[in-house]
C-alpha cells in the first residue's frame, strides 16, 4: 500500500508548497510503514528534486493540463491513485487542491478532509488535525472511509529534506477527455508576490487614510520580499483589489512574519491571519484589539514609523 | 433562466465561537446567524441575472426548522422560492449528495454555492456536486455574463485571475467580485412581506450517508502577552524580529 501525493507545478516548476505537501506526505506513509508515491501533471525539468523530499517513486504524467480543467485533472490524478492503490491521496490546499480534491474522493467513494495542519494522529479509522471556523478553531476529523483524500493547509507544516536515492522514476500516459471549461486568458497580478505562498506579508488597513498612501507598504514589502495585502473595509471602497482582502471573508493566510499597519483587529480580520507565526501590530489606538493578538507593537503614527522602519530594515539588510 | 442558489446558515463573522463542555459540537446559543457571506453575493448575482434575463431563482438548504429566517431572509432579497432539505448536515460529502439530488429533480441552467462556508470551512460540497452530477465547474469565481446558453467567467487563481468560459448548466462557487459589497441588496419592508407567502417546501433527506465525522474542537492556545516596542525604537523591533523570533 502507498501514500500517493499530488506534486503541483506551474509552468514546468514546482510550486513553493511543493516541498511542505511532500514532506507532509513523506512523513505520513512512514508513521503508516507505506511506500510515499508522488505524482506531477505536464512536462518538468525538476522531476530529480522530488526525491530530496523522501519520495519513493515519482509518477510523471506528461500530458499538459489547463488549470481550469478541474474535471480533467481530477480524472488523471484518480488513476494514478488506482494504479497504485493507493488509500491515502494527499494535496495541497491551493485553489486547485481545492477543486480537484474533493472530485476526487467523490470519483474514488473516499472520505475528504480539508485543512489539515498535522499528519494524520491514527490510520483506521484516520484521525487528522484541522483548521476550522476561519482559524478560530482546530477541530479532530475522523474518516469513515478506509479511502481519504486530505487537502494540506498551506504553510503549516515544516519542510524537511530525506533524500532518497533510490527514487524509482515512471510515466503514466493518460487520455485526456474533453474539456468541459476553457481558459481564454490569464492576467497576472502585477509583479506581486502571490499572498498564499508569501512568506512575509504587509498589510495596511483604513489608518493609512487613502489609496495613495500605499507606497510606503509597497517599499516595506518590496524590501521583505513580501507580499501585500489589505483589511476588508480598504477593499470595499476600492483603496484595494479583493485580492488583496484577508480576513474571514476574504484570504486566509498563514505566513511567517504579519506586519498590520492601521488595522484595529477586529475579529473578523484576525480569523483570516492569526495562523501567521508572527504578528506585529503598527497602530495609533493603544487599545486596538490588534495589540491582543500581536507578538511585537507599537503605537505609532503609521505615517512616520513606517519610514522609519524601512530605513532600519535598509540598515539591517546591509549589515547581515 | 432556471438558477439554484445553494444557501449555508452559518454565525455572524462578529461571533465569538465556543463548544459544548465535552468539546464534541459548537455551541450555538446565543449566536445570529446569517446567509453564508460568499452565498450572499451568489444569491445577489443571481438575482441580477434574472432581472437581466427572466426566469426564476430558488435557493436551498439543508437545516433543520432553526435555519427557516434565513431562508425568509433570502426570499425577502429577492429570491423567487426556497427548498429546505430537513436533516442536521453533518459532513461534506452528505449535504453535497442531497444537493445533488434537488438539482437532479428539477432543470437548473445555472447552480451558483459559495467558495466554502465561513463556519467549517470545507470548501468541497461545490466541486464534490460537479463530480456527482458530471457539471462543469469554476470554482473562486469573481465574474460572471451569461449570452444565451455561454457563460463567461472570472476566476481566481493564485497571483492573478483566468479568463474562463462553459455552456450552460454549470455549476460555479463564487465569491466577492461576482458582485460587490456595495451591491449586496438589503431587504426592504416589501420585501420582508411578500416574502412570508412565497413558497418555501420542505425535503425528506434521501439518505444519510456520511463519510467524516467531526470528533471534538479546540480553541488556539491563547498568544503570549504583545511585546510593546516604543514608537522611534523600531531599530529594536528589527533586532526582535531578526534574533528572537526569527523571521528576518
Amino acid at each position: 500500500m502507498s501514500v500517493v501525493v499530488y506534486a503541483e507545478s506551474s509552468n514546468g516548476l514546482f510550486k513553493k508548497g511543493a516541498a511542505e505537501i511532500l514532506t507532509y506526505a513523506y512523513k505520513t506513509a512512514k508513521s503508516l510503514n507505506m511506500k510515499c508515491v508522488a505524482v506531477t501533471l505536464g512536462s518538468t525539468n525538476e522531476l530529480q528534486q522530488l526525491s530530496k523530499y523522501g519520495i519513493d517513486k515519482v509518477v510523471s504524467i506528461n500530458t499538459d493540463f489547463d488549470i481550469c480543467d478541474n474535471k480533467g485533472i481530477a480524472e488523471a490524478l484518480s488513476k494514478v491513485i488506482e494504479e497504485e492503490s493507493a488509500n491515502i491521496f494527499i494535496l495541497s490546499n491551493s485553489n486547485t487542491g481545492k477543486t480537484v480534491g474533493p472530485r476526487i474522493s467523490v470519483k474514488l467513494d473516499a472520505s475528504f478532509i480539508s485543512n489539515a495542519v498535522e499528519i494524520p494522529q491514527s490510520h483506521n479509522p484516520l484521525i487528522v488535525k484541522k483548521k476550522s471556523f476561519s482559524g478560530k478553531a482546530f477541530e479532530l476529523a475522523q474518516s469513515i472511509n478506509e479511502k481519504v483524500v486530505i487537502a494540506l493547509s498551506p504553510n503549516a507544516f515544516h519542510i524537511a529534506e530525506n533524500p532518497n536515492s533510490d527514487c524509482e522514476f515512471s510515466t503514466f500516459e493518460i487520455d485526456k477527455s474533453n474539456q468541459n471549461v476553457n481558459s481564454s486568458g490569464i492576467e497576472k497580478a502585477q509583479g506581486k508576490m502571490s499572498l498564499a505562498e508569501a512568506e512575509t506579508v504587509v498589510s495596511a488597513g483604513r489608518g493609512l487614510k487613502g489609496p495613495e498612501n500605499w507606497n510606503m507598504i509597497e517599499e516595506l514589502a518590496d524590501l521583505l520580499d513580501a507580499g501585500t495585502a489589505c483589511s476588508k473595509p480598504v477593499s470595499d471602497i476600492g483603496w484595494r483589489p479583493h485580492s488583496e482582502h484577508v480576513g474571514q471573508t476574504g484570504k486566509a493566510i498563514a505566513p511567517n512574519l504579519y506586519i498590520a499597519i492601521g488595522i484595529s483587529g477586529a475579529i473578523q480580520h484576525l480569523a483570516g491571519v492569526n495562523s501567521s507565526k508572527i504578528m506585529v501590530a503598527i497602530n495609533t489606538d493603544p487599545d486596538a484589539p490588534f495589540f491582543k493578538a500581536a507578538d511585537y507593537g507599537i503605537v505609532g503614527d503609521a505615517f512616520e514609523v513606517v519610514p522609519r522602519l524601512i530605513d532600519e530594515i535598509k540598515r539591517f539588510k546591509s549589515a547581515n | 433562466m432556471n438558477i439554484l442558489v445553494c444557501i449555508s446558515h452559518v454565525p455572524d463573522t462578529t461571533s465569538r465561537i465556543d463548544f459544548s463542555d465535552d468539546k464534541t459540537s459548537f455551541k450555538s446559543e446565543g449566536i445570529q446567524f446569517i446567509i453564508n457571506p460568499y452565498d450572499e453575493f451568489g444569491l445577489t448575482k443571481a438575482i441580477n441575472l434574472r432581472n437581466e434575463h427572466g426566469g426564476k431563482v430558488t435557493v436551498v438548504h439543508y437545516g433543520t426548522s432553526s435555519s427557516e429566517p434565513t431562508l425568509r431572509k433570502a426570499l425577502a432579497i429577492g429570491a423567487d422560492e426556497a427548498i429546505r432539505i430537513d436533516g442536521h448536515p453533518k459532513d461534506s460529502f452528505s449535504v453535497a449528495s442531497e444537493l445533488a439530488k434537488v438539482i437532479e429533480t428539477n432543470q437548473y441552467d445555472l447552480i451558483i454555492a459559495g467558495r466554502e462556508s465561513i463556519d467549517y470551512n470545507g470548501g468541497a460540497v461545490p466541486a464534490m456536486i460537479a463530480e456527482m452530477l458530471d457539471l462543469p465547474f469554476v470554482n473562486a469565481c469573481t465574474g460572471l455574463e451569461i449570452e444565451a446558453k455561454e457563460a463567461k467567467m472570472e476566476r481566481e487563481i493564485e497571483g492573478g485571475k483566468e479568463f474562463v468560459h462553459a455552456t450552460l448548466p454549470l455549476l460555479i462557487a463564487g465569491q466577492k467580485g461576482l458582485v460587490e459589497e456595495a451591491d449586496l441588496i438589503i431587504p426592504n419592508m416589501r420585501g420582508i412581506m411578500t416574502a412570508r407567502t412565497k413558497p418555501l417546501s420542505v425535503r425528506d433527506l434521501s439518505s444519510n450517508g456520511i463519510k467524516c465525522t467531526s470528533l471534538s474542537f479546540e480553541k488556539p492556545q491563547p498568544k503570549q502577552a504583545c511585546t510593546m516596542i516604543d514608537a522611534g525604537n523600531e531599530k529594536e523591533l528589527v533586532t526582535l524580529l531578526h534574533q528572537e523570533a526569527k523571521v528576518l
